[in-house]
């Protein structure tokens, strides 16, 4: 099971701004372990961000981002008290869901 | 983007006028890059993944005795936190030791949880999701309760003075295949290693913006890394044995520089390279 | 007040060393200053465990470590300097065939790797001199540490010379012949590189094809 996410989501102007930090091994397929054996891919591959059922960012990730990632993004609207909920999917079908309030 | 162009301009028109000494500006303008870099990662620490972690373990009750960190006094009372790490290393009548942040975890660990030694620190230092360390994430937790405020080691008390003297003698102490010892890549202003540049421990400006800048989390590692991790690292790189963790060699030269750095804000878990 | 007393108790630490070093001043240490010194030996050796390659022998100090350590961070006394430069000369050997210049091609791959005799390190593999993680070298690597000297152009401004040659080989081979308590590992007489390794190391600085001195 993932650790949860980090997220933080404060009103700036008309916008809201979105701090999310992420626990993953981002593994690119590319390494080798000691042994000389390929580490396999494991990484995120989708991402959304849903504000009052609303989708306000959906992305598509490779193995080039990095581990534990830190993702940054502003959406317009959203009010203080309203809440965002974040979810990742990665190449194993894990998954996660955190939700947070806009401050 | 145009400050990308303004950027490349400026960078062109610096060789132009010092042709003669090209490879310094590379390396300067190297150097500028790293910096720039370093810039980059301060928002979006994922120490605080660590520390998260950390404070759910920190009140959640655990081991065979079933027992929370709240029984667990780091020098500021049974289970305060705040501001705790400022004031280690310090002397824990109860243990009769001088003892760090996580010599002392492993202590509540062992006498209050009811965990072996042994499994207390089985995992010190992680590696990846499939070897995780619960010590790592309780000191994230720890530290970050500690930002802000003053170092404040407490080198009046005699046992924890004594263990600073012994620090300083480690710190200096030369031995090995290659003869190093810390200072000798820690015992000069503005040198490096390759681009890596070098705190001048043995001044204190240097001591206090290296030691309040640990644990931090190693973007080239991906991990987050303690004060224990970074001197077992360093004597590994000067081919001495192993430092053992929590070994009173180790807590000398964690009270020889936090206590150098008395005076200095604690900034960290910070996040490196 | 606290400062006070931890500068004694250092220079405390400091005397005994002198005395076990003996022969040097022959003065009588204090039994508190002893103990002193015992107690860092003791806490030293039960600190670090064997691992690997690296053993806890290497914990012991050879007369040279000893002597620097305890004078680090001051100015060394010159009689001590000249009995430590005396003392690393005696060890410096040149190779059986006179042949003191090897391949600067090789020299340049020695000088970039770091690996060798850490715990971590694979002990069948040679190991590597380091060199640039110090020294300004061939100025195509701007990688290059500041710890020691710029070597760019060492044969060049020394001159392409049997003497510099042997110069080379010396400092290679043991630098606090040189210069007591240099931060330089001494290479030679220390068993970290081979002769024909320390051959190509000295070729990289001396050689006038070498990158360093273009």
């Amino acid at each position: 099971m993932a650790d949860p996410m980090k997220i933080r989501a404060n009103v700036v102007g008309d916008s809201t701004e979105v701090k999310v930090l992420m626990s993953h091994e981002m593994e690119t397929g590319q390494r080798k372990d000691a042994q000389g054996k390929v580490i396999p891919a494991w990484f995120i591959q989708n991402v959304r961000v849903v504000h009052n059922d609303k989708v306000v960012l959906a992305a598509q990730w490779g193995p080039s981002v990095a581990k534990n990632p830190f993702l940054s993004f502003k959406f317009k609207g959203g009010a203080k008290g309203d809440k965002i909920r974040i979810t990742w999917v990665d190449n194993h079908n894990d998954t996660r869901t955190d939700e947070a309030t806009i401050a | 983007m145009p400050g990308m162009i303004r950027r490349i301009v400026a960078a062109s028109a610096v060789v132009c006028v010092f042709a003669g000494v090209v490879a310094d500006v590379f390396a300067q303008s190297t150097a500028d890059e790293i910096a720039k870099y370093r810039d980059a990662l301060q928002d979006g620490n994922p120490a605080e993944l660590w520390e998260a972690r950390g404070e759910e373990m920190w009140k959640t009750p655990r081991g065979p005795k079933h027992v929370a960190f709240a029984s667990c006094d780091l020098g500021q009372g049974a289970g305060v936190v705040k501001g705790a790490y400022a004031q280690l290393p310090r002397y824990f009548a109860d243990a009769g030791r001088v003892m760090d942040l996580e010599t002392r975890l492993v202590w509540c660990m062992v006498n209050q949880q009811g965990y072996t030694h042994a499994d207390a620190t089985k995992t010190v230092f992680g590696n990846g999701s499939a070897k995780r360390s619960d010590l790592e994430a309780l000191a994230a937790y720890v530290t970050s309760r500690s930002q802000g405020v003053k170092m404040n080691v407490p080198l009046d008390e005699p046992h924890v003075h004594d263990m600073y003297a012994l620090g300083e003698k480690m710190f200096y102490y030369r031995g090995g295949t290659h003869d190093f010892a810390c200072a000798t890549c820690h015992g000069d202003d503005g040198k490096r290693i390759r681009l890596q540049d070098l705190p001048n421990l043995t001044k204190v400006e240097g001591a206090q913006k290296a030691y309040t800048t640990w644990p931090a989390y190693r973007v080239s590692q991906g991990e987050l890394r303690t004060f224990q991790w970074r001197l077992n690292d360093c004597f590994r790189q000067q081919r001495f044995p192993e430092l053992v963790f929590g070994s009173d060699a180790s807590i000398a030269l964690t009270a020889y520089l936090a206590g150098r750095a008395n005076g200095a804000e604690y900034r960290g878990p910070a996040i490196k390279r | 007040m606290q400062r006070r007393n931890i500068v004694r108790t250092a220079s405390g630490a400091l005397l005994i060393a002198a005395t076990a070093g003996g022969v040097l001043y022959g003065c009588a240490s204090a039994p508190a200053d002893r103990a002193d010194g015992q107690r860092a030996e003791a806490m030293l050796k039960s600190s670090f465990k064997a691992h690997g390659q690296a053993t806890l022998d290497r914990l012991d100090q050879d007369e040279t470590q000893r002597l620097c350590s305890e004078y680090a961070g001051r100015a060394l006394p010159q009689p001590v300097a000249e009995r430590i430069e005396k003392a690393n000369l005696a060890t410096i050997r040149f190779p059986a065939d006179g042949k003191l210049v090897g391949d600067w091609k090789s020299g340049e791959k020695i000088a970039q790797s770091g690996r060798g005799f850490q715990y971590s390190d694979d002990p069948t593999k040679p190991a590597g001199a380091n060199c640039y993680a110090c020294h300004q070298l061939s100025p195509q690597e701007l990688s290059y540490g500041t710890i020691g000297p710029s070597l760019y152009q060492f044969g060049k401004r020394r001159g392409f010379t049997d003497e510099t040659r042997r110069y080379a080989w010396q400092k290679i081979y043991n630098a606090q012949a040189f210069n007591a308590c240099s931060n330089m590992p001494r290479f030679g007489h220390r068993h970290i590189l081979t002769d024909a390794q320390i051959r190509d190391v000295v070729a990289l600085l001396v050689d006038p094809a070498s990158p360093v001195n273009r």
